[in-house]
């Protein structure tokens, strides 16, 4: 692979992590010292994506802003990879009046007409109004693709078995990813289906399906390239499942007790282990790695500085925005 | 009928109340068990399972795929077979996934079989915002179920009513919603509600299902409400009557059906009605208790009647406002003296 994508993945890693690590100091800083869930500057709940770097790197890297895409209630890293906004992203986050919603959405709530980015906090939802997009993608002939993204707990929804039909049924051009992160809050993917991969389901509606096993950010970049590809010629959907980690808790404040596999996870963190590879390879060296983190860290802080300098809504705007 | 035939009564928060009523029913009653969303191990996000993986075992608690259509769908088939399926989806913001299966089938197969097939059922779930938890995560949405025939429709506001109406809701022969606020549990993680922590009477405890509680007597003004709005409205109510001023406090605890009687009695005596409700203003809870004193007699009333709801917008992430959405102890305050000035 050429350096300079292998550069660019790792530095948009980078950048998610920082990002993540941000949102989780802020989110815990006046929560203490008893955690309050609606406490605070950002309050609500928190879905963090530490660990899913690979999965919205490697995917994203083939896109434009042009492209759709639409997350999870875990969309931070899709988010960030597909070239949102960070001030806007983050002022939302803080529920402040310059946010991509004005406040009102919040952090699962983040639509972006200009990258045409949406999220929601209902499971497997994103899936059919990616497959909307891509069918007015494909009315128009614009060569625009959409991805839908979904957690391999949301793969049991009706929601997702009925848009991988229909989405394969009109040939409309969509990648279809699930970030298998093995848990769906405390359920454990053994528990919630018997179903080795969810990639195998992709072939009961006649599409390729895909699994990378080992949350590889340049596995998932080749296996997405192929699918984005296929989906701008005409040919149709691609579901690719990644094994990736949840690094963290489901929402912070989940102290995990139902876990088994939490010893052994933090050795597994895909930024670190792809550090490594680049160094020896060459294309990484202590100044590209101090350089990568001194732009993420900058421009992380400033996206926050930007959210806290935001006023918060008027409380007299309530009514806005209810119809167009 | 509430029967209080016990001696004794533990203190204990709304969640552990709900939670004790379920393990004394699943003991009494093999056909119960419970299934959902990390209702297992981890306890039910809201902690209404909190345990009962550990008494019960995986065979009677059921953590269920993210597949809302087949499990509600399941527990309606296994209910209809003679169980006590309690089913918990943990946000009722989630139940549009799976609507067909609650009021197309849970709702209507007793009345489509002529009364032949019943289901007894509880379907649980956690409403109400305050915690910036967005459009998505912040509803009630009590008023939806309430208008769709063959469900009765049970929102508790404290620890005992939770254990009461629970056990009344598990031996119900009727699909029963069960709507818990999450302000109301007595989370350790959510801002502390004093009255999420009560004495709950020790042994058949049972709350009926249709009666409403009067936690506040008064005269000046009656506050019809139910959930974490009677809180509110107590708070208020305390505050109020150093200002001279006495109001009179009525918790619904359920909807469906709707204690009419308990209603019109009260706002008799006082000639004024403020009606508290964190579900949306409109075509719901306010309207109907308006509609059914209009019916019955309009002429109790001294004034217009007050409401204080969530005025038909989504609820807002942003605290500001979604304060200003909610119905706060301000705006109840700001109804009630508005009634009495009348
Ligand atoms: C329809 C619906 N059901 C249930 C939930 C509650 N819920 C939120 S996240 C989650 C688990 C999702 O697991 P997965 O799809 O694997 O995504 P992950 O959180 O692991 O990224 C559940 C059950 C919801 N938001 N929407």
């Amino acid at each position: 692979m050429e350096a300079r994508v292998q550069r660019e993945l790792y530095d948009q890693m980078v950048l998610i992590r920082t990002y993540e690590e941000a949102i989780l100091r802020e989110y815990h800083a006046d929560k203490k010292p008893v955690f309050d869930i609606g406490a605070g500057l950002v309050p609500g709940e928190m879905h963090l994506s530490a660990g899913q770097e690979p999965v919205a790197a490697g995917v994203c890297a083939h896109l434009t802003t042009d492209d759709a895409v639409t997350a999870t209630h875990r969309p931070h890293h899709f988010a960030i990879a597909h070239g949102i906004d960070l001030n806007a992203m983050t002022a939302e986050i803080f529920g402040r009046v310059d946010g991509l919603g004005k406040g009102r959405g919040g952090h699962m709530h983040l639509f972006d007409p200009k990258t045409h980015f949406s999220c929601s906090g209902i499971i497997a939802e994103g899936y059919p109004s990616a497959a909307g997009a891509a069918l007015a993608f494909k009315k128009r002939g614009t060569g625009q693709i959409a991805v839908g993204v979904t957690g391999e707990g949301a793969a049991n929804q009706g929601a997702f078995h009925e848009t991988l039909n229909l989405a394969s049924l009109w040939k409309l051009p969509a990648v279809f990813i699930v970030e298998d992160n093995d848990w769906g809050i405390s359920v454990p993917r053994s528990a919630s289906t018997c179903v080795a991969s969810n990639a195998e389901r992709a072939a009961a509606y006649g599409m390729p399906g895909i699994r990378i096993e080992d949350n590889a950010v340049e596995a998932v970049y080749e296996a997405a390239g192929h699918a984005v590809e296929r989906a701008r010629n005409g040919g149709g959907p691609t579901l690719i499942e990644v094994h990736t980690l949840r690094l963290w808790g489901h929402f912070e404040g989940d102290a995990q007790g139902y876990r088994s596999d939490i010893e052994g996870v933090p050795g597994q963190d895909p930024i670190p282990t792809y550090e490594a590879t680049l160094r020896s390879a060459g294309v990484l060296d202590d100044a590209a790695v101090v350089e990568t983190q001194t732009r993420a860290t900058e421009l992380v802080e400033s996206a926050i500085a930007f959210a806290k300098a935001s006023p918060e809504p008027d409380p007299s705007t309530v009514l806005d925005y209810v119809f167009a | 009928m509430t029967t209080t035939t016990e001696q004794s009564s533990k203190r204990l928060n709304t969640a552990k109340a709900m939670v004790e009523a379920i393990a004394s029913e699943m003991e009494r009653d093999e056909n119960v068990f419970v299934l959902g969303e990390d209702v297992g191990p981890y306890g039910g996000i809201f902690s209404s399972t909190t345990g009962l993986i550990d008494r019960f075992g995986p065979e009677r608690v059921m953590d269920t795929p993210i597949s809302e259509t087949a499990f509600i769908g399941a527990a309606i088939g296994a209910a209809t077979e003679g169980m006590r399926p309690i089913v918990e989806l943990m946000f009722v913001d989630f139940f549009g996934v799976c609507m067909d299966q609650i009021y197309n089938h849970m709702a209507k197969i007793h009345f489509e079989s002529g009364g032949n097939v019943k289901v007894p059922m509880v379907l649980m779930t956690a409403v109400g915002g305050g915690y910036s938890d967005g459009a998505q995560h912040s509803q009630c949405l009590w008023g939806t179920f309430a208008h769709l025939p063959g469900m009765k429709v049970v929102v508790p506001s404290n620890p005992a009513d939770a254990a009461g109406l629970m056990t009344a809701a598990i031996r119900d022969d009727n699909p029963v919603v069960f709507m818990f606020h999450k302000g109301v549990m007595g989370l350790p993680w959510m801002a502390k509600n004093p009255r999420s922590i009560g004495p709950v009477p020790d042994g058949d405890h049972v709350v009926e299902i249709g009666k409403a509680a009067t936690p506040r007597r008064g005269s000046d003004v009656t506050v019809v409400t139910l959930s974490l709005s009677v809180h509110h409205a107590l708070d208020v109510a305390e505050e109020l009557a150093g200002e001279g001023v006495d109001v009179e406090v009525i918790d619904l605890r359920s909807i469906v059906p709707l204690d009419t009687e308990a209603i019109l009695e009260s706002v008799g005596r006082t000639g004024h009605l403020v009606i508290v409700d964190e579900d949306y203003q409109s075509f719901g809870l306010s309207g109907e208790i308006a509609a059914r004193i209009a019916e019955s007699d309009p002429t109790i009333l001294k004034s217009p009647i007050s409401r204080v709801a969530v005025p038909d917008v989504s609820i807002p992430y942003s605290r500001s406002l979604e304060y200003a959405a909610l119905p706060t102890r301000a705006r109840i305050k700001a109804a009630i003296l508005e009634q009495v000035s009348k």
